[in-house]
């Protein structure tokens, strides 16, 4: 008998079982996990960039790669377009948290309206970035294709190095694409939890737990892009 | 019971930590940290007021700065437990501490390589 009550109290502290020690839902600690796996591999990529980049004695300046509005003007506004996109994604984030923060009161109008919000900021998202491609593509960027020897020269302030303006270009496109599959797959996520919102399934099982294990992704998504932005248009 | 599920210790109380005006204010600490980022890219760097060197300094401050705004409250680790907090946040920084360690590696070969 006392054996057993013992073993009974034993199970109440936080580490011993029987209950979760970080008190935090299933669904929403296996999103954290791979989230940090997302993370080494955002990190290998970014890594790679870094001591490529490092390790050249000249590289494309960015306020001369990226210094047109496509559509609008073709040269003469360094970062504007990507300030643009930055703050798009920034604002789908917020608009995300105001949907998670309207879960908790179990609105479901409320839910709904920032859900759409959310994903018309990622769709906004993605199409400046198609654009951005497409400009570059016209540049004669690409995967293994850099423009001419006459373009490179006025992208480089220093001496021109085709070696360093591939290793750009072939970054650029894979770190950025790889960035944008995930704000798709974001968008097509949120699609799918906006129509179950509509139907009224988290209403039935009463909680929008569903709501903020997508805002975490999202989220994320926000957050590789801050380091993107930071790594490919700044320094 | 403990078996009394997570749901509903997740329904009252835990989550009074993000109010509306909350989420909006730190929505307005991102876009300042965005806007300070563009006044040295255009403006500090270009008119010789900062080197390149130390703009890029303060540039990875200010996304590290970023980063911990939108970890801590819009992914709400903030509001989480201390264990899982930390679990989280040592696994970060030693990513960060191998983003560095790359940096110098490749700033060594810039030093010991042909010119290419």
């Amino acid at each position: 008998m006392s054996s057993l009550s013992q073993l009974d109290q034993v199970k109440t502290t936080p580490w011993s079982g029987g209950r979760s020690p970080w008190s935090v839902e299933y669904g929403k600690l296996m999103m954290w996990f791979f989230l940090l796996s997302d993370a080494f591999t955002f990190s290998s990529l970014l890594i790679y960039y870094g001591a490529q980049r490092f390790s050249k004695f000249t590289w494309p300046d960015p306020d001369l790669v990226f210094q047109s509005v496509p559509g609008l003007l073709d040269k003469g506004a360094p970062l504007v377009f990507v300030g643009i996109m930055t703050f798009i994604l920034i604002m789908s984030s917020v608009t995300m948290v105001l949907a998670v923060e309207a879960g908790h009161r179990r609105s479901k109008k409320e839910v709904i309206w920032w859900m759409v919000a959310t994903i018309i900021g990622g769709f906004m998202f993605l199409g400046c970035q198609a654009l951005e491609w497409t400009h570059l593509f016209h540049e004669g960027f690409g995967w293994g294709k850099i423009p001419n020897h006459e373009t490179l020269k006025e992208l480089f302030t220093g001496e021109v190095s085709t070696v360093s303006a591939q290793q750009f270009s072939n970054l650029f496109f894979t770190i950025t694409g790889f960035h944008g599959f995930h704000v798709f797959s974001g968008v097509i996520i949120n699609i799918i939890i906006l129509i179950m919102t509509i139907n009224g399934t988290f209403e039935k099982r009463g909680h929008y737990l569903m709501v903020e294990k997508v805002g975490l992704y999202w989220h994320f998504v926000d957050l590789v892009w801050v380091f993107v932005f930071t790594f490919f248009y700044l320094v | 019971m403990s078996e009394h599920s997570h749901t509903d210790e997740h329904a009252h109380g835990e989550h009074a930590g993000l109010s509306k005006k909350k989420i909006w204010e730190v929505f307005g600490i991102l876009l300042l940290i965005t806007v300070i980022e563009f006044i040295i890219a255009l403006w500090a760097i270009p008119g010789k007021h900062m080197s390149q060197h130390i703009g890029n300094y303060v540039y990875i401050a200010l996304t590290l700065l970023k980063a911990f705004y939108i970890v801590a409250y819009f992914m709400h680790l903030k509001f989480e437990k201390v264990g899982l907090q930390v679990v989280l946040s040592v696994s970060f920084i030693f990513i960060f501490y191998f983003i560095v360690l790359m940096l110098i590696e490749g700033g060594y070969l810039h030093l010991h390589m042909p010119l290419v």
